[in-house]
């Protein structure tokens, strides 16, 4: 049965802070004075004029010590050493790959920080640059960790982990890196059935989690399987969870998200995206998001 | 047309989705997105409309202008279709970039409309041989999320039923000058029947199933897709494939019966919706672009 909803548009609604916490954000928009007192030394988003210092991005202000910054709310991932990313190859070079990780230029993935199958120590041939198609393919989606980055802001990755490698099946959800929680490990296994990776970049990758744990591939034998019926349903609603919460502008994190899932229980899996029942399961996840603060 | 590069798995998980009527996003095999229509959103134009379906967003205005009728169908006017692809949509349409897509889409639009039965073409027509109205159809892609010639040709139908064509005479003077005069009300205007205008539904093949409303993702696993334009009664007015892949006669017949029924719900559905923005008539609030 075919199943069409139209609906009228409706104006999105200021979404009313809940009960102040201590630590107010210092919100600014390009060109506000964030403070007249010349013995502050201006940090990124920032600029001088008449001895004020004027935002040029439009951010939370953050002061460490004398430095003033603002950090921009909706940006392009700024690279930093020791992130997870999942990023999707775009080239293939001699020895390394171009990785688009929604940053401002592509990240490169040398082969010498890859791990090849069969050994760790292996000197990279002549052979292995040949081979580096049979490995990873443009298109294809990988997690890794961020190495260095270069001066430019161009970064670069390695996969030295067996935990890190090509993804498999699965779904990817994109999102404002500024969503991402930083927090200790971005893997998660989610007891609702399925495993989230949160990349600081913010691509979302949601898979079915595998049986063994202790796969030596490395990730690059994928697992071609169809995905059972029942891990799909779970995939599908936190995939919707996440795009509730990203449209409620709500931070990703594990805990939020097993909350969104729990608060959508009841309704379908395709009604999660309606705005009325989106609204609804967001706002009992920032209920109970404040309970456990609190 | 704007696409995306996904991996051998996600496409293989995609597959087998549709297979067990289960996509991505939670919805069936022959499920919409949920879409918003709004009318009367540009102001100089004699009718206009929006449409959100996901991230597809489409723009269209209708401009009556008075011409002249063509030679082999004197008494009636005609539409004329445009399609713009605006560079906001995706960095592929800069420039020149969007002029292919938005020459096939204009000529799909063509071919949909060509039916007679579609739009009642003599309400359009001032004086035989010499004056008729000329809507000029303006389509502008906003962004590109997947299925757009269906949200365009629900946005048309929107803007159709939102046109008001002002009502005019033609005076002849004593010398034979012909006169046009405009009626002095305002409000006193002609509306176009549209119920019997086609709408379009795409269905892609993935697999071995067909889904209606594909996204961007779905739309990179199908190989072949088939447009067909239904009416409200469920008739087919014309059928086009496309896609670089081949279709079985079999399957071509299994998805124009699901590309009748779900273009049934779909007639049903925009209709309730004009009437519903029609019948909050002043009162409304318009949302626009900045809502």
């Amino acid at each position: 049965m075919a199943a069409v909803t139209m609906r009228l548009p409706v104006a999105r609604k200021a979404v009313v802070p809940s009960a102040p916490r201590g630590g107010e954000k210092h919100l600014v928009a390009p060109g506000d004075t964030i403070t007249t007192d010349t013995g502050y030394m201006r940090g990124h988003g920032t600029y001088v004029e008449e001895e004020k210092l004027i935002a040029s991005v439009a951010g939370a202000v953050e002061r460490v010590n004398k430095l003033v910054c603002v950090k921009a709310l909706k940006t392009r991932y700024n690279g930093e050493v020791g992130d997870i990313v999942v990023g999707r190859i775009t080239e293939v070079q001699q020895k390394r790959w171009k990785v688009e990780t929604n940053s401002r230029l592509d990240s490169v993935l040398l082969l010498s920080s890859m791990n090849l199958p069969g050994g760790e120590l292996r000197r990279r041939s002549a052979e292995d640059e040949l081979a580096m198609r049979d490995y990873l393919q443009e298109g294809d989606l990988i997690s890794a960790e961020v190495q260095s980055v270069f001066s430019d802001g161009a970064v670069s990755l390695h996969t030295r982990s067996l935990k890190y490698g090509k993804l498999g099946q699965g779904v990817l959800v994109q999102v404002s890196p500024s969503l991402v929680k930083r927090q200790k490990t971005h893997f998660h296994d989610l007891p609702c059935g399925a495993s989230v990776i949160l990349g600081n970049n913010g691509f979302i990758w949601i898979y079915p989690t595998p049986e063994q744990k202790d796969e030596e591939a490395g990730g690059f034998t994928t697992n071609l399987e169809p995905v059972p019926l029942s891990d799909r349903e779970v995939i599908s609603r936190l995939r919707n969870c996440i795009v509730a919460l990203v449209t409620q502008q709500l931070m990703l994190f594990d805990t939020s998200i097993l909350y969104c899932y729990e608060a959508s229980l009841p309704h379908q899996i395709k009604d999660i995206l309606k705005p009325e029942v989106m609204e609804e399961i967001v706002l009992e996840t920032r209920q109970r998001l404040l309970d456990l603060e609190g | 047309m704007a696409s995306v590069v996904l991996s051998e798995a996600e496409k293989l998980y995609i597959v087998h989705g549709v297979q067990e009527d289960l996509r991505v996003d939670g919805r069936g095999c022959e499920d919409y997105r949920c879409a918003e229509v709004e009318t009367d959103v540009v102001s100089n134009t004699s009718g206009s409309a929006r449409v959100k379906l996901g991230h597809t967003d489409v723009l269209v205005g209708v401009k009556a202008e008075m011409g002249t009728p063509k030679l082999e169908k004197p008494d009636e006017g005609y539409l004329e279709f445009f399609v713009d692809c605006s560079a906001n949509a995706t960095p592929e349409f800069e420039g020149r970039g969007g002029e292919e897509l938005g020459t096939e889409i204009a000529n799909t639009l063509y071919r949909v409309f060509s039916s007679e039965s579609s739009v009642d073409l003599k309400l359009l027509c001032i004086n035989p041989r010499e004056h008729c109205w000329v809507l000029y159809v303006d389509v502008l892609l906003l962004e590109c999320g997947g299925n757009l010639l269906d949200a365009i040709s629900i946005a048309v139908k929107a803007a159709l039923f939102n046109t008001r064509i002002p009502k005019v005479r033609v005076l002849e003077d004593e010398e034979g000058s012909k006169e046009i005069e405009l009626s002095d009300d305002p409000y006193d205007c002609i509306r176009l029947n549209v119920d019997d205008v086609p709408c379009i539904v795409t269905l892609s093949k993935i697999g071995y199933r067909h889904v209606v409303d594909a996204t961007l993702q779905e739309e990179a696993c199908s190989l072949a897709s088939l447009l067909i334009s239904v009416t409200s009664k469920g008739a087919l007015t014309s059928m086009k494939k496309v896609g670089k892949g081949s279709l079985d006669p079999e399957s071509i017949f299994e998805m124009m019966e699901t590309g009748k029924r779900v273009g049934k719900s779909l007639h049903i559905a925009l209709q309730k919706i004009l009437e519903e923005e029609e019948s909050l008539g002043t009162s409304r609030q318009k949302v626009g672009f900045l809502g």
